[in-house]
Protein backbone atom coordinates (compact mmCIF):
# COMPACT_ATOMS: atom_id res chain seq x y z
CA UNK A 1 0.00 0.00 0.00
CA UNK A 2 1.36 3.39 -0.84
CA UNK A 3 0.62 6.25 1.45
CA UNK A 4 0.37 9.55 -0.28
CA UNK A 5 2.76 12.11 1.11
CA UNK A 6 1.06 15.03 2.72
CA UNK A 7 2.50 18.47 2.10
CA UNK A 8 1.99 21.50 4.29
CA UNK A 9 -0.17 22.99 1.54
CA UNK A 10 -2.50 19.98 1.69
CA UNK A 11 -3.10 20.62 5.37
CA UNK A 12 -3.71 24.32 4.81
CA UNK A 13 -6.13 23.57 1.99
CA UNK A 14 -7.89 21.04 4.19
CA UNK A 15 -8.47 23.68 6.87
CA UNK A 16 -9.69 26.26 4.38
CA UNK A 17 -12.00 23.67 2.90
CA UNK A 18 -13.44 22.92 6.32
CA UNK A 19 -14.09 26.65 6.83
CA UNK A 20 -15.77 26.88 3.45
CA UNK A 21 -17.95 23.83 4.12
CA UNK A 22 -19.10 25.39 7.39
CA UNK A 23 -19.74 28.80 5.82
CA UNK A 24 -21.84 27.09 3.16
CA UNK A 25 -23.84 25.16 5.76
CA UNK A 26 -22.79 21.78 4.29
CA UNK A 27 -22.82 20.44 7.80
CA UNK A 28 -23.16 16.74 7.02
CA UNK A 29 -20.02 17.04 4.92
CA UNK A 30 -18.38 18.71 7.91
CA UNK A 31 -19.23 15.78 10.17
CA UNK A 32 -17.88 13.43 7.49
CA UNK A 33 -14.45 15.07 7.80
CA UNK A 34 -14.06 13.36 11.19
CA UNK A 35 -12.71 9.90 11.91
CA UNK A 36 -15.05 7.35 13.48
CA UNK A 37 -13.66 8.24 16.88
CA UNK A 38 -13.47 11.96 16.14
CA UNK A 39 -14.18 14.52 18.84
CA UNK A 40 -15.05 18.23 18.89
CA UNK A 41 -14.69 20.27 22.07
CA UNK A 42 -14.95 23.83 23.34
CA UNK A 43 -13.43 24.07 26.84
CA UNK A 44 -14.35 26.74 29.38
CA UNK A 45 -13.12 30.24 28.61
CA UNK A 46 -9.82 30.96 30.34
CA UNK A 47 -9.14 27.33 31.22
CA UNK A 48 -8.55 25.38 28.00
CA UNK A 49 -6.86 22.48 29.81
CA UNK A 50 -9.69 22.03 32.32
CA UNK A 51 -10.79 18.50 33.24
CA UNK A 52 -14.20 17.77 31.76
CA UNK A 53 -15.17 16.10 35.04
CA UNK A 54 -14.46 19.01 37.34
CA UNK A 55 -15.21 21.86 34.93
CA UNK A 56 -18.13 22.64 32.73
CA UNK A 57 -17.22 22.71 29.05
CA UNK A 58 -19.31 24.53 26.45
CA UNK A 59 -19.14 21.62 24.05
CA UNK A 60 -17.73 18.14 24.59
CA UNK A 61 -18.89 16.12 21.58
CA UNK A 62 -18.01 12.56 20.79
CA UNK A 63 -18.45 11.36 17.20
CA UNK A 64 -22.17 10.63 17.63
CA UNK A 65 -22.93 13.96 19.17
CA UNK A 66 -21.04 16.00 16.62
CA UNK A 67 -23.09 14.23 13.97
CA UNK A 68 -26.26 15.05 15.95
CA UNK A 69 -25.08 18.64 16.19
CA UNK A 70 -24.55 18.92 12.45
CA UNK A 71 -27.87 17.31 11.59
CA UNK A 72 -29.82 19.29 14.17
CA UNK A 73 -28.59 22.60 12.79
CA UNK A 74 -29.96 21.71 9.36
CA UNK A 75 -33.49 21.32 10.70
CA UNK A 76 -36.00 24.10 10.52
CA UNK A 77 -36.75 23.51 14.21
CA UNK A 78 -33.19 24.46 15.19
CA UNK A 79 -34.77 27.86 15.69
CA UNK A 80 -31.64 29.75 16.62
CA UNK A 81 -30.17 29.03 13.20
CA UNK A 82 -33.37 29.27 11.21
CA UNK A 83 -33.24 31.06 8.90
CA UNK A 84 -29.53 30.26 8.76
CA UNK A 85 -27.19 32.96 9.90
CA UNK A 86 -24.53 34.20 7.51
CA UNK A 87 -21.02 33.37 8.55
CA UNK A 88 -17.48 34.21 7.52
CA UNK A 89 -14.68 32.10 8.90
CA UNK A 90 -11.10 33.28 8.64
CA UNK A 91 -8.19 31.07 9.66
CA UNK A 92 -4.79 32.69 10.18
CA UNK A 93 -1.31 31.97 11.53
CA UNK A 94 -1.54 28.33 10.57
CA UNK A 95 1.20 26.24 12.14
CA UNK A 96 1.52 22.69 10.90
CA UNK A 97 3.38 20.15 13.06
CA UNK A 98 5.38 17.12 11.96
CA UNK A 99 3.92 15.83 8.69
CA UNK A 100 5.45 12.39 9.17
CA UNK A 101 3.85 11.80 12.54
CA UNK A 102 0.92 9.39 12.84
CA UNK A 103 -1.14 12.28 14.13
CA UNK A 104 -0.45 15.64 12.56
CA UNK A 105 -1.07 18.52 14.94
CA UNK A 106 -2.13 21.84 13.51
CA UNK A 107 -3.06 25.07 15.19
CA UNK A 108 -4.31 28.35 13.87
CA UNK A 109 -6.05 31.50 14.99
CA UNK A 110 -9.59 32.08 13.86
CA UNK A 111 -12.14 34.84 13.63
CA UNK A 112 -15.66 33.80 12.85
CA UNK A 113 -18.25 36.45 12.12
CA UNK A 114 -21.92 35.59 12.35
CA UNK A 115 -24.67 37.91 11.28
CA UNK A 116 -28.37 37.44 11.77
CA UNK A 117 -31.20 39.93 12.19
CA UNK A 118 -28.70 42.73 11.53
CA UNK A 119 -26.56 41.85 14.53
CA UNK A 120 -22.95 40.85 13.91
CA UNK A 121 -21.21 38.71 16.49
CA UNK A 122 -17.57 37.73 16.34
CA UNK A 123 -15.88 34.71 17.85
CA UNK A 124 -12.12 34.87 18.26
CA UNK A 125 -9.70 32.19 19.34
CA UNK A 126 -7.44 29.34 18.48
CA UNK A 127 -8.23 26.06 16.76
CA UNK A 128 -6.20 22.99 17.59
CA UNK A 129 -6.48 19.98 15.33
CA UNK A 130 -5.25 16.44 15.38
CA UNK A 131 -5.37 15.14 11.83
CA UNK A 132 -4.75 11.66 10.48
CA UNK A 133 -4.56 10.17 7.02
CA UNK A 134 -7.42 7.82 6.39
CA UNK A 135 -8.12 6.23 3.00
CA UNK A 136 -5.56 8.55 1.44
CA UNK A 137 -7.38 11.59 2.78
CA UNK A 138 -6.89 13.86 5.73
CA UNK A 139 -9.43 13.40 8.50
CA UNK A 140 -10.04 15.17 11.81
CA UNK A 141 -9.43 13.05 14.87
CA UNK A 142 -9.81 15.89 17.32
CA UNK A 143 -10.79 19.53 17.06
CA UNK A 144 -10.48 21.84 20.01
CA UNK A 145 -11.73 25.42 20.00
CA UNK A 146 -10.02 27.70 22.50
CA UNK A 147 -12.03 30.90 22.77
CA UNK A 148 -9.89 33.98 23.31
CA UNK A 149 -12.73 35.95 24.82
CA UNK A 150 -13.56 37.12 28.36
CA UNK A 151 -17.06 35.70 28.21
CA UNK A 152 -19.78 34.87 25.71
CA UNK A 153 -21.05 38.44 25.86
CA UNK A 154 -22.52 39.77 23.76
CA UNK A 155 -22.56 36.64 21.55
CA UNK A 156 -24.70 34.81 24.10
CA UNK A 157 -24.44 31.37 22.54
CA UNK A 158 -22.36 29.04 20.41
CA UNK A 159 -25.13 28.00 18.07
CA UNK A 160 -22.67 27.70 15.20
CA UNK A 161 -20.03 25.09 14.73
CA UNK A 162 -16.83 26.99 15.40
CA UNK B 1 -49.59 52.12 34.85
CA UNK B 2 -51.38 48.82 34.98
CA UNK B 3 -48.75 46.06 35.14
CA UNK B 4 -50.96 42.99 35.20
CA UNK B 5 -54.62 42.13 34.67
CA UNK B 6 -55.49 39.24 36.94
CA UNK B 7 -59.02 38.28 36.03
CA UNK B 8 -60.20 35.10 37.78
CA UNK B 9 -63.73 35.47 36.46
CA UNK B 10 -62.50 35.29 32.88
CA UNK B 11 -59.59 32.96 33.73
CA UNK B 12 -57.36 35.46 32.04
CA UNK B 13 -53.99 36.79 33.15
CA UNK B 14 -52.23 39.55 31.22
CA UNK B 15 -48.86 41.24 31.59
CA UNK B 16 -48.20 44.70 30.24
CA UNK B 17 -45.39 44.43 27.69
CA UNK B 18 -44.01 47.80 28.76
CA UNK B 19 -42.30 46.05 31.68
CA UNK B 20 -39.89 44.51 29.18
CA UNK B 21 -38.84 47.66 27.41
CA UNK B 22 -39.31 50.63 29.73
CA UNK B 23 -36.22 52.28 31.29
CA UNK B 24 -38.21 53.72 34.18
CA UNK B 25 -39.43 50.27 35.07
CA UNK B 26 -35.84 49.05 35.08
CA UNK B 27 -34.86 51.86 37.46
CA UNK B 28 -37.66 50.77 39.80
CA UNK B 29 -36.55 47.14 39.55
CA UNK B 30 -33.04 48.16 40.52
CA UNK B 31 -34.27 50.12 43.53
CA UNK B 32 -37.05 47.84 44.76
CA UNK B 33 -36.02 44.38 43.61
CA UNK B 34 -32.27 44.20 43.04
CA UNK B 35 -31.57 46.32 46.13
CA UNK B 36 -34.03 44.60 48.46
CA UNK B 37 -34.44 40.94 47.53
CA UNK B 38 -32.06 38.11 48.34
CA UNK B 39 -29.76 37.58 45.36
CA UNK B 40 -27.67 34.47 44.69
CA UNK B 41 -23.95 35.22 44.81
CA UNK B 42 -22.52 31.72 44.48
CA UNK B 43 -22.07 28.28 45.94
CA UNK B 44 -19.96 27.78 49.06
CA UNK B 45 -17.84 25.16 47.26
CA UNK B 46 -16.56 27.77 44.81
CA UNK B 47 -14.27 29.07 47.56
CA UNK B 48 -13.46 26.04 49.71
CA UNK B 49 -10.12 27.15 51.20
CA UNK B 50 -9.21 30.11 53.37
CA UNK B 51 -8.08 32.92 51.08
CA UNK B 52 -10.03 31.63 48.07
CA UNK B 53 -11.86 34.36 46.23
CA UNK B 54 -13.93 34.92 43.12
CA UNK B 55 -15.13 38.13 41.60
CA UNK B 56 -18.90 38.24 41.20
CA UNK B 57 -21.32 40.67 39.68
CA UNK B 58 -24.50 40.60 41.74
CA UNK B 59 -27.40 42.97 41.37
CA UNK B 60 -25.20 45.22 39.25
CA UNK B 61 -22.53 45.51 41.96
CA UNK B 62 -18.91 44.35 41.66
CA UNK B 63 -18.34 42.01 44.57
CA UNK B 64 -15.49 39.94 45.86
CA UNK B 65 -16.75 36.61 47.18
CA UNK B 66 -14.03 35.54 49.58
CA UNK B 67 -13.32 33.08 52.37
CA UNK B 68 -11.43 35.31 54.80
CA UNK B 69 -8.59 34.35 57.18
CA UNK B 70 -11.10 33.72 59.98
CA UNK B 71 -12.95 31.16 57.84
CA UNK B 72 -15.97 33.42 57.32
CA UNK B 73 -17.29 33.91 53.82
CA UNK B 74 -17.69 37.57 52.97
CA UNK B 75 -18.91 39.59 50.04
CA UNK B 76 -16.74 42.69 49.80
CA UNK B 77 -17.63 45.57 47.54
CA UNK B 78 -14.72 45.47 45.11
CA UNK B 79 -13.94 49.17 45.31
CA UNK B 80 -11.14 50.98 47.08
CA UNK B 81 -12.36 53.14 49.98
CA UNK B 82 -9.74 55.69 48.91
CA UNK B 83 -10.66 56.70 45.35
CA UNK B 84 -12.89 53.92 44.24
CA UNK B 85 -10.80 51.85 41.85
CA UNK B 86 -11.57 48.18 41.47
CA UNK B 87 -9.20 46.58 43.98
CA UNK B 88 -9.05 42.98 42.81
CA UNK B 89 -8.60 42.49 39.08
CA UNK B 90 -8.14 38.75 38.88
CA UNK B 91 -11.31 36.75 38.33
CA UNK B 92 -10.40 34.21 40.98
CA UNK B 93 -7.52 33.03 43.09
CA UNK B 94 -6.24 32.73 46.62
CA UNK B 95 -4.76 35.63 48.53
CA UNK B 96 -4.18 36.92 52.04
CA UNK B 97 -4.26 40.52 50.91
CA UNK B 98 -5.82 42.57 48.17
CA UNK B 99 -3.90 45.60 46.99
CA UNK B 100 -5.31 48.47 44.99
CA UNK B 101 -2.70 49.29 42.36
CA UNK B 102 -3.66 52.99 42.09
CA UNK B 103 -2.16 54.27 45.39
CA UNK B 104 -1.16 50.87 46.81
CA UNK B 105 -3.60 50.70 49.70
CA UNK B 106 -3.63 47.11 50.98
CA UNK B 107 -6.40 45.16 52.65
CA UNK B 108 -6.57 41.85 54.46
CA UNK B 109 -8.89 39.33 52.88
CA UNK B 110 -11.62 40.36 55.32
CA UNK B 111 -11.38 43.91 53.96
CA UNK B 112 -9.38 45.52 56.78
CA UNK B 113 -6.98 48.25 55.68
CA UNK B 114 -3.45 47.14 56.62
CA UNK B 115 -1.25 49.62 54.88
CA UNK B 116 -0.79 52.49 52.54
CA UNK B 117 2.25 54.52 51.46
CA UNK B 118 2.80 57.90 53.14
CA UNK B 119 1.14 57.01 56.42
CA UNK B 120 2.49 60.17 58.06
CA UNK B 121 0.09 62.19 55.95
CA UNK B 122 -2.91 60.74 57.77
CA UNK B 123 -4.01 61.11 61.40
CA UNK B 124 -3.34 58.17 63.73
CA UNK B 125 -7.02 57.47 64.26
CA UNK B 126 -7.68 57.69 60.52
CA UNK B 127 -9.36 54.26 60.32
CA UNK B 128 -10.53 53.83 63.90
CA UNK B 129 -14.11 53.64 62.73
CA UNK B 130 -13.28 51.18 59.98
CA UNK B 131 -14.55 53.47 57.26
CA UNK B 132 -11.32 52.98 55.29
CA UNK B 133 -11.72 49.22 55.14
CA UNK B 134 -13.16 47.60 52.06
CA UNK B 135 -16.85 47.53 52.81
CA UNK B 136 -18.61 44.19 53.12
CA UNK B 137 -22.22 43.50 52.22
CA UNK B 138 -23.86 43.35 55.66
CA UNK B 139 -26.28 40.60 54.79
CA UNK B 140 -24.83 37.38 53.44
CA UNK B 141 -26.66 34.18 54.30
CA UNK B 142 -26.55 30.61 53.14
CA UNK B 143 -29.04 27.86 52.63
CA UNK B 144 -27.58 24.38 52.09
CA UNK B 145 -24.56 25.71 50.26
CA UNK B 146 -26.36 28.30 48.16
CA UNK B 147 -25.16 31.73 49.26
CA UNK B 148 -27.14 34.91 48.86
CA UNK B 149 -26.59 38.60 49.57
CA UNK B 150 -29.10 41.31 50.31
CA UNK B 151 -28.25 45.01 50.01
CA UNK B 152 -31.12 45.92 52.35
CA UNK B 153 -29.89 45.71 55.95
CA UNK B 154 -33.48 45.40 57.18
CA UNK B 155 -34.44 42.48 54.95
CA UNK B 156 -36.08 39.41 56.47
CA UNK B 157 -33.78 36.42 56.92
CA UNK B 158 -32.89 34.28 53.91
CA UNK B 159 -34.68 31.26 55.41
CA UNK B 160 -37.86 33.24 55.88
CA UNK B 161 -37.51 34.68 52.38
CA UNK B 162 -37.06 31.26 50.77
CA UNK B 163 -40.00 29.90 52.75
CA UNK B 164 -41.71 27.06 50.90
CA UNK B 165 -38.94 27.01 48.27
CA UNK B 166 -36.64 25.36 50.84
CA UNK B 167 -38.48 22.07 50.42
CA UNK B 168 -37.53 21.97 46.74
CA UNK B 169 -33.94 23.06 47.29
CA UNK B 170 -33.77 20.22 49.83
CA UNK B 171 -34.93 17.74 47.20
CA UNK B 172 -32.10 18.86 44.94
CA UNK B 173 -29.42 18.79 47.62
CA UNK B 174 -30.60 15.54 49.24
CA UNK B 175 -29.63 13.58 46.14
CA UNK B 176 -26.11 13.63 47.56
CA UNK B 177 -25.07 12.26 50.93
CA UNK B 178 -21.94 14.40 50.90
CA UNK B 179 -23.40 17.67 49.66
CA UNK B 180 -23.34 19.27 46.24
CA UNK B 181 -20.46 21.12 44.61
CA UNK B 182 -20.26 23.72 41.89
CA UNK B 183 -18.17 22.75 38.89
CA UNK B 184 -15.48 25.06 37.56
CA UNK B 185 -16.10 27.01 34.39
CA UNK B 186 -19.24 28.96 35.28
CA UNK B 187 -20.76 29.84 31.91
CA UNK B 188 -20.82 33.59 31.38
CA UNK B 189 -23.18 34.54 28.59
CA UNK B 190 -25.91 36.97 27.71
CA UNK B 191 -29.26 37.28 26.04
CA UNK B 192 -30.48 40.30 24.12
CA UNK B 193 -33.77 40.25 25.97
CA UNK B 194 -35.38 41.41 29.18
CA UNK B 195 -34.32 39.47 32.29
CA UNK B 196 -37.88 38.56 33.28
CA UNK B 197 -38.27 36.58 30.07
CA UNK B 198 -35.58 34.18 31.28
CA UNK B 199 -37.26 33.82 34.68
CA UNK B 200 -40.44 32.82 32.80
CA UNK B 201 -38.68 30.59 30.29
CA UNK B 202 -36.78 28.63 32.93
CA UNK B 203 -39.99 27.33 34.51
CA UNK B 204 -42.00 27.08 31.30
CA UNK B 205 -42.77 23.52 30.29
CA UNK B 206 -45.41 24.56 27.78
CA UNK B 207 -42.69 25.61 25.32
CA UNK B 208 -40.77 22.34 25.73
CA UNK B 209 -42.01 20.43 22.71
CA UNK B 210 -42.35 23.18 20.09
CA UNK B 211 -39.13 24.97 21.01
CA UNK B 212 -37.01 21.90 21.71
CA UNK B 213 -38.34 19.40 19.22
CA UNK B 214 -34.85 18.76 17.84
CA UNK B 215 -33.65 17.74 21.30
CA UNK B 216 -36.53 15.33 21.79
CA UNK B 217 -35.91 13.91 18.31
CA UNK B 218 -32.35 13.09 19.34
CA UNK B 219 -33.44 11.59 22.66
CA UNK B 220 -36.01 9.41 20.93
CA UNK B 221 -33.46 8.19 18.41
CA UNK B 222 -31.15 7.22 21.31
CA UNK B 223 -33.91 5.38 23.15
CA UNK B 224 -36.75 4.04 21.02
CA UNK B 225 -38.54 3.07 24.23
CA UNK B 226 -38.40 6.59 25.59
CA UNK B 227 -41.59 7.11 27.49
CA UNK B 228 -44.11 9.00 25.48
CA UNK B 229 -43.07 12.48 26.44
CA UNK B 230 -46.01 13.46 28.59
CA UNK B 231 -44.19 15.75 30.99
CA UNK B 232 -46.87 15.10 33.60
CA UNK B 233 -46.70 16.94 36.86
CA UNK B 234 -47.70 19.98 38.82
CA UNK B 235 -47.05 23.69 38.90
CA UNK B 236 -46.88 25.14 42.40
CA UNK B 237 -46.73 28.67 43.72
CA UNK B 238 -44.32 28.84 46.67
CA UNK B 239 -44.99 32.37 47.90
CA UNK B 240 -42.74 35.48 47.79
CA UNK B 241 -42.71 35.16 44.00
CA UNK B 242 -41.00 31.76 44.07
CA UNK B 243 -42.48 28.82 42.21
CA UNK B 244 -41.72 25.36 40.91
CA UNK B 245 -42.80 22.80 38.39
CA UNK B 246 -42.29 19.17 39.34
CA UNK B 247 -42.89 16.50 36.71
CA UNK B 248 -41.93 13.01 35.57
CA UNK B 249 -38.54 12.96 33.89
CA UNK B 250 -38.76 11.49 30.40
CA UNK B 251 -34.97 11.22 30.14
CA UNK B 252 -32.12 9.68 32.10
CA UNK B 253 -31.18 11.41 35.33
CA UNK B 254 -27.75 10.92 36.89
CA UNK B 255 -29.61 10.53 40.22
CA UNK B 256 -30.96 7.89 39.64
CA UNK B 257 -32.95 7.15 36.52
CA UNK B 258 -31.19 4.93 34.02
CA UNK B 259 -31.56 5.26 30.25
CA UNK B 260 -30.31 2.86 27.53
CA UNK B 261 -27.57 5.26 26.39
CA UNK B 262 -25.82 4.19 29.61
CA UNK B 263 -24.34 0.70 30.05
CA UNK B 264 -25.59 -2.14 32.24
CA UNK B 265 -22.98 -1.54 34.93
CA UNK B 266 -24.35 1.91 35.24
CA UNK B 267 -27.83 0.48 35.58
CA UNK B 268 -26.66 -1.44 38.64
CA UNK B 269 -25.03 1.68 40.07
CA UNK B 270 -28.27 3.55 39.66
CA UNK B 271 -30.35 0.80 41.22
CA UNK B 272 -28.07 0.86 44.23
CA UNK B 273 -28.28 4.59 44.39
CA UNK B 274 -32.05 4.48 44.31
CA UNK B 275 -32.06 1.85 47.02
CA UNK B 276 -29.88 4.03 49.20
CA UNK B 277 -32.20 6.99 48.63
CA UNK B 278 -35.13 4.81 49.70
CA UNK B 279 -33.27 3.85 52.88
CA UNK B 280 -32.58 7.45 53.65
CA UNK B 281 -35.90 9.01 52.76
CA UNK B 282 -38.55 6.32 52.19
CA UNK B 283 -39.94 5.30 48.84
CA UNK B 284 -42.05 8.31 47.99
CA UNK B 285 -39.36 10.91 48.56
CA UNK B 286 -36.74 8.68 46.89
CA UNK B 287 -38.98 8.56 43.81
CA UNK B 288 -39.32 12.31 43.77
CA UNK B 289 -35.58 12.81 44.08
CA UNK B 290 -34.69 10.23 41.43
CA UNK B 291 -37.47 10.23 38.86
CA UNK B 292 -38.91 13.74 38.89
CA UNK B 293 -37.59 16.95 37.43
CA UNK B 294 -37.81 20.24 39.23
CA UNK B 295 -37.55 23.69 37.70
CA UNK B 296 -37.44 26.19 40.52
CA UNK B 297 -37.45 29.97 40.27
CA UNK B 298 -36.36 31.88 43.36
CA UNK B 299 -37.57 35.44 42.98
CA UNK B 300 -36.22 37.47 41.37
CA UNK B 301 -33.33 35.99 39.42
CA UNK B 302 -32.21 32.56 40.54
CA UNK B 303 -33.26 29.44 38.71
CA UNK B 304 -32.34 25.98 39.98
CA UNK B 305 -33.20 23.32 37.44
CA UNK B 306 -32.83 19.71 38.48
CA UNK B 307 -33.53 18.12 35.12
CA UNK B 308 -31.14 15.90 33.08
CA UNK B 309 -28.43 17.47 35.25
CA UNK B 310 -28.50 20.23 37.83
CA UNK B 311 -27.98 23.81 36.79
CA UNK B 312 -28.33 27.09 38.61
CA UNK B 313 -28.55 30.29 36.65
CA UNK B 314 -28.71 33.86 37.71
CA UNK B 315 -29.13 36.91 35.53
CA UNK B 316 -29.14 40.67 35.71
CA UNK B 317 -30.33 43.39 33.32
CA UNK B 318 -27.79 45.97 32.18
CA UNK B 319 -30.57 47.51 30.08
CA UNK B 320 -34.23 46.61 29.48
CA UNK B 321 -33.28 44.58 26.42
CA UNK B 322 -30.07 42.89 27.58
CA UNK B 323 -29.17 40.58 30.42
CA UNK B 324 -25.98 39.00 31.65
CA UNK B 325 -26.37 35.36 32.62
CA UNK B 326 -24.23 33.12 34.79
CA UNK B 327 -24.81 29.39 34.37
CA UNK B 328 -23.56 26.90 36.96
CA UNK B 329 -23.43 23.13 36.98
CA UNK B 330 -23.91 21.45 40.35
CA UNK B 331 -23.14 17.83 41.12
CA UNK B 332 -22.80 15.52 44.12
CA UNK B 333 -19.41 15.69 45.78
CA UNK B 334 -17.37 12.54 45.41
CA UNK B 335 -19.17 11.31 42.30
CA UNK B 336 -17.14 8.76 40.29
CA UNK B 337 -15.40 10.04 37.18
CA UNK B 338 -17.58 7.93 34.89
CA UNK B 339 -20.74 9.11 36.57
CA UNK B 340 -19.63 12.72 36.42
CA UNK B 341 -18.87 12.48 32.71
CA UNK B 342 -22.29 10.96 32.05
CA UNK B 343 -23.85 13.78 34.03
CA UNK B 344 -21.90 16.44 32.19
CA UNK B 345 -22.75 14.87 28.83
CA UNK B 346 -26.39 15.04 29.82
CA UNK B 347 -25.95 18.67 30.81
CA UNK B 348 -24.20 19.74 27.63
CA UNK B 349 -26.62 17.96 25.35
CA UNK B 350 -29.43 20.26 26.45
CA UNK B 351 -28.05 23.11 28.52
CA UNK B 352 -25.77 26.06 28.13
CA UNK B 353 -24.71 28.25 25.21
CA UNK B 354 -23.40 25.24 23.27
CA UNK B 355 -26.27 22.87 24.09
CA UNK B 356 -29.02 21.66 21.77
CA UNK B 357 -31.74 23.58 23.64
CA UNK B 358 -30.56 26.70 25.45
CA UNK B 359 -29.62 28.57 22.23
CA UNK B 360 -33.16 28.05 20.95
CA UNK B 361 -34.52 29.51 24.20
CA UNK B 362 -32.17 32.42 23.74
CA UNK B 363 -33.59 32.93 20.25
CA UNK B 364 -37.20 32.78 21.47
CA UNK B 365 -36.48 35.42 24.10
CA UNK B 366 -34.72 37.67 21.60
CA UNK B 367 -37.62 37.40 19.17
CA UNK B 368 -40.02 38.44 21.96
CA UNK B 369 -37.82 41.40 22.77
CA UNK B 370 -37.54 42.44 19.14
CA UNK B 371 -41.29 42.28 18.64
CA UNK B 372 -41.94 44.41 21.73
CA UNK B 373 -41.26 47.28 19.36
CA UNK B 374 -44.99 46.92 18.76
CA UNK B 375 -45.86 47.61 22.40
CA UNK B 376 -47.64 50.88 21.70
CA UNK B 377 -50.30 49.07 19.72
CA UNK B 378 -50.07 45.49 21.01
CA UNK B 379 -49.86 45.81 24.75
CA UNK B 380 -50.44 42.57 26.61
CA UNK B 381 -48.80 39.17 27.06
CA UNK B 382 -51.11 36.30 27.88
CA UNK B 383 -50.14 34.05 30.81
CA UNK B 384 -53.54 32.42 31.37
CA UNK B 385 -52.84 28.76 30.69
CA UNK B 386 -54.36 26.52 33.34
CA UNK B 387 -56.17 29.30 35.20
CA UNK B 388 -59.42 27.76 34.09
CA UNK B 389 -58.52 24.64 36.10
CA UNK B 390 -58.15 26.65 39.31
CA UNK B 391 -54.72 27.57 40.66
CA UNK B 392 -54.69 24.61 43.07
CA UNK B 393 -54.89 22.18 40.16
CA UNK B 394 -52.23 23.65 37.89
CA UNK B 395 -50.31 21.25 35.69
CA UNK B 396 -46.59 21.52 35.12
CA UNK B 397 -47.36 22.54 31.54
CA UNK B 398 -49.59 25.41 32.75
CA UNK B 399 -48.47 28.91 33.57
CA UNK B 400 -49.29 29.25 37.26
CA UNK B 401 -45.61 29.40 38.15
CA UNK B 402 -45.23 32.48 35.95
CA UNK B 403 -48.37 34.10 37.31
CA UNK B 404 -46.99 33.69 40.79
CA UNK B 405 -43.80 35.50 39.73
CA UNK B 406 -45.83 38.30 38.16
CA UNK B 407 -48.23 38.71 41.07
CA UNK B 408 -45.32 39.24 43.42
CA UNK B 409 -43.54 41.49 40.94
CA UNK B 410 -46.70 43.54 40.51
CA UNK B 411 -47.04 44.07 44.28
CA UNK B 412 -43.49 45.41 44.49
CA UNK B 413 -43.60 47.68 41.46
CA UNK B 414 -47.11 48.99 42.18
CA UNK B 415 -45.99 49.97 45.69
CA UNK B 416 -43.08 51.79 44.14
CA UNK B 417 -45.37 53.63 41.73
CA UNK B 418 -47.79 54.57 44.52
CA UNK B 419 -44.99 55.83 46.75
CA UNK B 420 -44.03 58.24 44.04
CA UNK B 421 -47.60 59.48 43.60
CA UNK B 422 -47.78 60.06 47.37
CA UNK B 423 -44.58 62.16 47.20
CA UNK B 424 -45.90 64.42 44.47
Amino acid sequence: MTVKTVERQDVVDFLYTEAKILDEWRLKEWAALFTDDGTYIVPPIGNPEAEPTTSLYYIHDNRTRLQDRAERLLKKEAHVEYPHSTTTRNYHNILVGDLDADVITVECNFTTHRTKREVVDTFIGKLKYELVIENDRLAIKHKKVVLNLDSLRPQGKISLIL
Amino acid sequence: MEIIQDNFEKSEFLVNRRVFSDKEILARERAEIFSKCWLFIGHETEIPEIGDYKRKKVGGRNLLFVRSHDGEVRALFNTCPHRGALVCREDSGNSRVFRCFYHAWSFKNDGELVGMPGKDGFPEDFNDEGTKNMKAVNRLESYRGFMFVNFDDNAISLEEYLGNAKEYIDLVVDQSEHGMEALGGVQQYSVRANWKLLAENSVDLYHGMPTHKTYFDIKQAQDPNLKRVRLEGRGISLGNGHSVIEYEAPWGRPVAQWTPIWDDDFKKVMEKMKQRLTERFGEERANRIANFNRNIVIFPNLVINDIMAVTARTFYPTSPGYMEVQGYALAPKGESEKHRLARNNNFLEFLGPGGFATPDDNEALELCQEAYNNNAEVQWNDISKGMVRGEENALATDELQMRSFWRHYNTIIQQSLEKEVAHQ
